[in-house]
């Protein structure tokens, strides 16, 4: 049934999985565009590197120290970095560098999760409210004005106190709960100019459920857009996240964020400023290096930005 | 275009009144005045406390519709209810608000005018250093979140005078507490300790137009109009900045709606690091501290500023281009 429009719906499947199936001819060809323009992009391929980087660190870093993120050495306070504590040790002995590890593995897969997750939410709200028009789009439009007026700090801000206590998943719901207008809008414009192509109209005609249309004709028309923006918005999450935490409204001790690192170390930033700086640094790094790939996905994925861009 | 704007503005005034109902609800709900009472030494009789509760409309054991109603009644008075020690939300929010709208005044404006120009530079030096440097500058600040920008200022601030040797940035609160002189010593102090915050507001504004801003800019320099106005003998300056720099800017208009909202979230950090007792502090406070009816007015104040900034967004839009205008 859907075989007249599966170039159309496959063609841009790829990206998300790797450029290694042999036997899609089609898609191998149109995954390894993406991946030549991507790796023409010098910036991005670093960026890349760098977030790859981030990672093994943040999740095989732990190992290589003896010192645990909980852990207090009360032979050493406030001590500079040295053989045995790599990033120094804070007021009450922790390891600063286990505690930075942790703390960047946190904020790494809280940004990911919550990007992942907003870019699903907005996708699917998005669609619906162009798809099916009428009052859906009007409620659901509705919503997306509602929240776009509350900032979703304050939100989160204010519900923190019942999330105390319980899983920080509940926190990457909430920010990934907030996070997505935008980008439902955007959505809502393709699908209101797709949903008048032939393709979809044909499989309305063939009697194809709404829902079937939704996942299988129109949001795969659009997944150069979808993953642009969950990529794009990983930044944005890790920023989110790590200003909530700043002030004790995300990630709750004994657990640690980049965040609220940052936010102990705040006071000793002259006196003991191993205790701010490699927090603060992994920080600016990590953002960087993702918006940096966003940009370099951006110009891979869609030729025509590229094409303007171009001098 | 009077119609539309009342038709905006009916649109929006709806919204506010939502955002606030969804504010009120949320913090009523999520937050537990009751705790404050119940956690002081000695615990005081539970009688009190809910005469204490019941007299500043936070009881829990009164249903919430019925202190909705109360508050959002006291609301349309302008009477705002009261804080969890007892003092009138109002007079506190009068005086909180002239500091909050000075910071993000000064950083929207500024923030605005320089992302601009610098954006407009960056297109018309495209793939020069100056291009490139802006760009670099630009990112990093852009990856920077405003409370560790806030945070490095202070530090860089305090290292500036230990290295100078005399104070010259201040980083506490708005004014120096009991300086008294002639006025300009007065003022001086005033902007000894505005310049740091409004820099923390200010530059995250000025790298997010000047990104927006440059793209904008090289879609319209390319464009035919603007090789027309330099052959019907325009001097280039003068096409770019009066064509060109024109239809770049529609796009702004409404990246500043949208921006406004980072910028409120981005005061409340600066308001708080900095120690100015502006609403952005008063709601982080209020929050720890379980104060419902402050926690709401915040929300009300925001939601307020991000619909004043959309409708500004709305007429900027219609000076800009004059289609929407005719419509």
């Amino acid at each position: 049934m859907t075989a007249p429009i599966s170039p159309a719906a496959t063609g841009s499947a790829p990206a998300t999985t790797a450029p290694g199936h042999a036997e899609d001819f089609r898609s191998l060809s149109r995954g390894r565009l993406v991946l030549r323009r991507f790796l023409r992009k010098r910036l991005a391929v670093v960026g890349l590197a760098v977030l790859v980087a981030l990672f093994l660190l943040a999740f095989a870093g732990p190992a290589l120290s003896k010192w645990g993120y909980a852990s207090q050495d009360f032979a050493a306070f406030n001590q500079p970095p040295s053989a045995e504590h790599w990033f120094g040790t804070t007021q009450i002995g922790q390891d600063v560098y286990a505690q930075t590890m942790r703390g960047l593995q946190k904020s790494l897969v809280i940004g990911l999760l919550v990007a992942v997750f907003s870019t699903g939410i907005a996708a699917i709200v998005g669609s619906c409210a162009g798809y099916f028009g009428g009052w859906v789009d009007r409620v659901l439009m509705w919503l997306v004005d509602l929240l776009l007026v509350l900032p979703s700090f304050l939100i989160i801000a204010i519900a923190s106190p019942r999330f105390r206590g319980k899983s920080w998943l509940l926190f990457v719901a909430l920010l990934a709960g907030f996070g997505w207008m935008v980008t439902a809008r955007i959505v809502r414009g393709l699908t209101l100019s797709l949903r008048e192509r032939e393709f979809v109209q044909a499989a309305r005609l063939m009697g194809v459920p709404s829902g079937v249309i939704i996942l299988r004709h129109l949001l795969p028309n659009m997944s150069s857009l979808l993953i642009i923006d969950a990529t794009i918005s990983v930044g944005g999450a890790i920023l989110a996240e790590t200003g909530l935490s700043y002030f004790g409204f995300g990630v709750q001790p004994p657990d640690v964020s980049l965040g609220t690192l940052i936010a102990d170390g705040t006071p000793s930033a002259l006196t003991f400023p191993w205790q701010f700086h490699f927090a603060a640094g992994l920080l600016i790094i990590t953002v960087l290096a993702a918006s940096a790939v966003g940009d370099g996905l951006r110009d891979a994925l869609d030729p025509n930005i590229a094409c303007e861009r171009a001098r | 275009m009077g119609k539309f704007l009342l038709r905006r503005l009916t649109n929006y005034l709806v919204l506010v009144l939502l955002a606030t109902s969804v504010g009120y609800f949320l913090a009523a709900l999520s937050l537990n005045p009751r705790a404050n009472f119940e956690e002081r030494n000695p615990p005081p009789p539970p009688a009190v406390v809910d005469q204490q509760l019941y007299e500043l409309n936070l009881n829990d054991k009164t249903p919430i519709v019925q202190r909705f109603s109360t508050w959002i009644s006291g609301v349309a008075q302008g009477d705002f209810g009261k804080t969890i020690g007892g003092e009138s939300v109002a007079v506190e929010m009068r005086r909180r608000m002239g500091v909050s709208l000075r910071l993000l005044l000064l950083g929207s404006i500024i923030g605005g005018v320089i992302g601009v120009l610098a954006g407009v530079v960056s297109a018309v030096k495209q793939y020069t250093l100056t291009d490139y440097s802006l760009t670099l500058v630009s990112f990093v600040i852009l990856a920077t979140p405003v409370f560790l920008l806030a945070v490095l200022l202070k530090v860089g601030g305090l290292s500036v005078n230990q290295a100078l040797g005399t104070t010259i940035f201040y980083y506490t609160g708005e004014y120096t507490p009991g300086l008294t002189g002639p006025w300009w010593q007065l003022a001086v102090d005033r902007i000894q300790h505005l310049i740091l915050p409004t820099l923390a507001v200010v530059l995250p504004g000025v790298a997010f137009y000047s990104r927006y801003q440059r793209n904008a800019m090289l879609d319209v320099l390319g464009s035919d109009f603007l090789r027309t106005a330099q052959a019907k003998g325009l001097t280039s300056r003068r096409a770019v900045l009066k064509h060109g720099l024109r239809t770049a800017l529609i796009p702004m208009a409404t990246f500043f709606a949208y921006q406004f909202g980072l910028l409120l979230i981005g005061a409340t950090f600066t308001e708080k690091i900095f120690a100015w007792h502006g609403m952005g502090e008063w709601f982080v406070d209020s929050v720890t501290t379980n104060d419902v009816n402050v926690v709401a007015a915040v929300t009300l104040f925001a939601a307020v500023l991000v619909l004043v900034a959309g409708l500004l967004a709305d007429l900027a839009y219609a000076a800009l281009d004059p289609r929407v205008r005719i419509r």
